[in-house]
């Protein structure tokens, strides 16, 4: 059996736990050792992976099984992965590890929450590995309706309006990539023969010119909605900012890579000469959205907010190195997805955690946390720090390699592209700097919160996986852009060429 | 006549006793008459059993009938679908006010089946509309059921008014047909072709005919009203069988016998699904009474079938039976959620159903389900249905019809929710009391979630209608 099915059979399995059993200790017990067990499963996927191209296997996919589904449309159950997914399925296991942690305390529906969390998660990793594009849409399509009922019920402020556009605009995007996949599909073929939703046989024939111009739009906004691209965002802040903590950590930690990823692996990878003859409409639209966003943060009082813009900004950067199609950029938008996922992940689960305690998230009506609950504290002055480029954490490698990258393009447009963006650093510079300045330090501006408890063991748990995650990546980087060098070197060359 | 006419027709006349059954039971007294329910129900069961039996193509009485394969399963869908609703509404009629009138519910719905099935299985155009007539007149007296209120009474005088109007337009179309072509028979009509004006205005006329039936938008009018003033359980019955006869019926007519003309039919059905899908959701949007909702959602639903017919081959055939069966199926579910709550409190607003998941989450998860089928979402068979169909469309390069459905698709998506947020996340002082599911209710809900669960992921059923084309 391809042991990638097991990425999809142990969230199955702890669903179906969770649905036999009716004790709220259990519900959280079975999730946590599902998840834990996930986690372990993936560094051991990693490892067969090293393993697997240790002993010389250069194929561009590894562990790579296809099981015919439907015969008269060709859709197959393959999957495989290589290094950009390999990064990911780790991502998405540790992100989905610490938000369990973090949603220990769920007030009401326990197992219905763990069991939507969950479901969220299955979609995400069978959208990483399939090759598939059929079984691709449709993980995709799973991974964003449990986030209706999840911030439609365990959500604050006007939840169900966010919860309502969040759907709609993202099923909206996947509405447009329904009709770029069936371009594509309808075009694999263009020489007579079968056509396929299969990745690796469309590319190996090619799509003729003329379609890739027609479909390259409605595939890249497709995926560019998920990603925050300008101006298809607004529904990032009120989504994120209305979601339950493990919620947005997931959403914009995860689910808002998938844009990113798609956005590469089909659009891109696809119709490489579409790319590259309409890479400046979305160059302009992503500049825009990396200095928008990041305009946005500053003005916002609300913590979640506050991260939600600047979440736009940073998968506007994503998409906007992925465009700049040269190996130092795409290197850096691959670490900046694996990057912020965990910086933003971490930001919301302190969020979450320092709300449920004063049971507010307006920056000037807190101060001086950092003297009554140190620990959660010290961990929101490292995300902030790897949000802003500090070098030792993973958001400078990232955001270092992208502009070095950008800078590469020498001609006036790429230049003013990314000078622009580059600005954007210093604006991030100054949210998180002002947070910083109020929230923690400062003066105590209540005298309630003097009786406010530091991180209990299983806020630790999940806030420090994610840290060393966020430290192992600014020390040692190398390892990764390894992991993706070899699959990114191969789609580049299609897009250079 | 001998016994192989009588196999070919075993359903027919299966249903004919049914019929008489009915009859003998009228005459029992009126405190035993839910008897019959049983017995009626046992029966049906048997008959939609015999309906799988192995049959060879065949022509009878003149090339006036007409039997295969397709067929049969296209009569399988049919009566699979009323066997869920008779389960469905066993628990209706046992109520005292229902009890004397259970003889003539049955009498006229397995009337109005017998007329679909000979629509399905004719082979020429007189024998259509015989069929069609069969199955109009006693859907009308259904739609009266509950004649003492006022809005029953007023659905079925419309639904005879409008089916009046949409038979002497249909009547018009096939006079044209015979003016154009000389004949009535499918079989010689299939290798005709004629492009004059006329030929166009008599297809045309067939269509809109049909397209009252099928409530497409223009033809739409009268559906609201109906489903809102018929019980619910014949609400259902319109929504599902009726509908999926008539678009059976156009499917094979169109296919079958007017494959020549396929361009002129092709465009006036490009212009039904556009207004219709986005007419049918505009209106959708704003329904506070389940059934209007309803209604409204089968109309765009209807407007999604007819991009099954941009592709005029093999492939447009078996995505529309394809989507039928899973529409019918996820359709029935919320019928059946909507008839139970509708029984134990005479409740149809969209409002009741505010905090529905608090007392009845069983009912609310199989409302969730089947409410995603019909919105299209995985991994659900809604999914499957619709995505076939877009392929279907998209095959004949149609992608900015393509792009209207997919985006209507998502329209419909927040009416859907809308439903999802009154049962799971709203808040009510007075929810609906949890509720006590027969075992006939639990059969049809079985039936139903099973489709909707495993059809999608069946590819072998999608190969086997194929293979019927």
């Amino acid at each position: 059996m391809n042991p990638l099915l097991l990425l999809l059979f142990i969230p199955i399995l702890t669903m179906v736990g969770i649905v036999m059993v009716t004790d709220l200790k259990w519900v959280r017990v079975i999730s946590a050792i599902g998840m834990s067990a996930q986690l372990l499963f993936s560094f051991l996927l990693l490892y067969w992976f090293y393993q697997e191209r240790g002993a010389g296997n250069t194929d561009p996919m590894l562990f790579v099984s296809s099981t015919m589904w439907y015969e008269s449309f060709n859709i197959q159950w393959k999957f495989g992965i290589d290094g950009i997914s390999m990064a990911m399925i780790l991502l998405t296991s540790v992100v989905t590890f610490a938000g369990i942690f973090v949603s220990w305390q769920v007030d009401n529906l326990q197992k219905e929450f763990f069991i939507s969390l969950i479901l969220l998660a299955t979609g995400v990793y069978g959208f990483f590995i399939s090759i598939d594009l059929f079984t691709m849409f449709l993980f995709y399509e799973v991974a964003v309706i449990p986030m209706y009922l999840l911030i439609g019920i365990w959500g604050t402020g006007p939840k169900e309006y966010s919860a309502m556009k969040l759907t709609l605009m993202l099923m909206g995007g996947s509405a447009l990539l329904l009709v770029g996949m069936l371009g594509i599909y309808f075009n694999s073929a263009p020489a007579g023969g079968k056509l396929t939703f299969d990745l690796l046989e469309i590319k190996r024939v090619g799509i003729p010119l003329s379609a890739q111009l027609f479909f390259f739009p409605f595939t890249f906004i497709g995926f560019g909605v998920l990603g925050a691209l300008f101006p298809f965002h607004t529904w990032s802040p009120d989504g994120h900012a209305s979601a339950p903590t493990a919620v947005s950590m997931l959403h914009a930690g995860v689910l808002m890579k998938l844009g990113g990823y798609g956005a590469f692996r089909v659009a891109m990878y696809l119709m490489p000469e579409a790319a590259h003859e309409l890479a400046w409409i979305f160059i302009i639209l992503t500049s825009i959205s990396v200095v928008y966003g990041a305009f946005g943060a500053i003005w916002q009082k609300d913590l979640k907010y506050i991260n939600a813009y600047s979440s736009v900004s940073h998968c506007g950067l994503v998409l906007f190195a992925l465009l700049m199609m040269n190996e130092t950029a795409t290197t850096g938008a691959i670490l900046q997805m694996i990057s912020h996922g965990l910086m933003t992940a971490l930001f919301f689960a302190l969020i979450g955690m320092i709300y449920g305690r004063t049971h507010t998230r307006m920056i000037h009506e807190m101060g001086g946390l950092m003297k009554v609950i140190p620990f959660l504290s010290v961990l929101y002055v490292i995300a902030g720090l790897a949000s802003l480029g500090l070098p030792g954490l993973s958001g400078f490698v990232a955001e270092m390699t992208i502009f070095v990258g950008a800078f590469q393009h020498s001609d006036t447009f790429h230049r003013i592209a990314t000078i622009l963006a580059i600005s954007s650093i210093v604006i991030t510079a100054v949210y998180i700097l002002r947070v910083v300045g109020t929230l923690l330090l400062g003066p105590l501006k209540n005298d309630h919160y003097l009786q406010l408890q530091d991180a209990t063991w299983f806020e630790k748990v999940g806030g420090v996986t994610l840290v060393l995650a966020i430290a192992a990546i600014g020390m040692a980087p190398l390892w990764l852009s390894n992991l993706i060098r070899e699959p990114l070197m191969a789609i580049l060359q299609t897009l250079t060429n | 006549m001998n016994w192989d006419t009588l196999y070919i027709l075993r359903q027919e006349i299966l249903l004919t006793v049914l019929i008489l059954i009915q009859l003998i039971g009228d005459l029992s007294e009126d405190e035993k008459r839910s008897r019959i329910i049983h017995v009626t129900l046992s029966s049906f069961l048997l008959f939609t059993l015999v309906g799988f039996l192995p049959g060879e193509p065949a022509s009878l009485f003149g090339g006036m009938y007409v039997s295969d394969d397709l067929r049969t399963l296209l009569k399988n869908i049919l009566s699979i679908s009323t066997l869920i609703i008779l389960l469905q509404s066993s628990s209706w009629l046992q109520q005292p006010s229902n009890q004397t009138k259970i003889g003539a519910f049955y009498l006229s719905l397995f009337s109005t089946l017998m007329g679909m099935y000979f629509m399905i299985a004719a082979g020429n155009f007189l024998m259509l509309y015989l069929g069609l007539e069969l199955a109009t007149l006693p859907l009308t007296l259904l739609a009266a059921f509950d004649k003492q209120l006022r809005r029953s009474a007023e659905a079925g005088v419309k639904l005879l008014m409008s089916s009046a109007v949409s038979s002497a337009i249909l009547l018009f179309g096939l006079s044209l047909i015979y003016g154009v072509y000389g004949t009535f028979y499918f079989t010689e009509l299939s290798v005709l072709n004629d492009s004059s004006y006329l030929s166009i205005l008599a297809l045309i006329f067939f269509i809109s005919g049909l397209a009252f039936k099928l409530s497409l938008v223009p033809f739409h009018l009268w559906t609201a009203d109906v489903y809102e003033g018929a019980p619910l359980s014949v609400t259902s019955y319109f929504s599902v069988v009726s509908k999926g006869a008539a678009l059976f019926t156009l499917m094979l007519v169109l296919f079958r016998v007017f494959a020549l003309q396929h361009a002129t039919w092709t465009l006036a059905l490009y212009i039904l699904a556009i207004s219709t899908m986005t007419v049918g959701n505009l209106f959708a949007l704003r329904q506070k009474n389940m059934k209007r909702f309803l209604a409204f959602s089968s109309i765009t639903q209807a407007g999604f079938m007819m991009l099954g017919f941009m592709n005029v081959g093999s492939l447009g055939m078996t995505t529309l039976v394809y989507f039928m069966l899973i529409y019918a199926l996820s359709n029935l579910a919320i019928f059946g959620v909507l008839s139970m709550v509708s029984n134990a409190t005479g409740k149809e607003s969209m409002d009741d159903f505010n905090g529905f998941y608090k007392t009845n989450p069983g009912l609310s998860l199989i409302m969730l389900v089947s409410l995603f089928s019909l919105a299209g979402i995985p991994p659900v068979a809604g999914f499957f249905g619709k995505f076939f169909l877009f392929t279907a469309a998209a095959s004949s390069g149609m992608y900015i019809l393509v792009l209207i459905a997919v985006l209507n698709a998502t329209i419909s998506l927040y009416y859907y929710l809308l439903v999802v947020k009154a049962m799971f996340i709203n808040t009510n002082d007075t929810p609906i009391p949890t509720l006590h599911t027969t075992s006939y209710e639990k059969a049809a809900f079985v039936l139903c979630l099973m489709g909707i669960a495993g059809i999608g992921f069946m590819s072998s059923l999608y190969d086997y209608i194929q293979g019927l084309m």
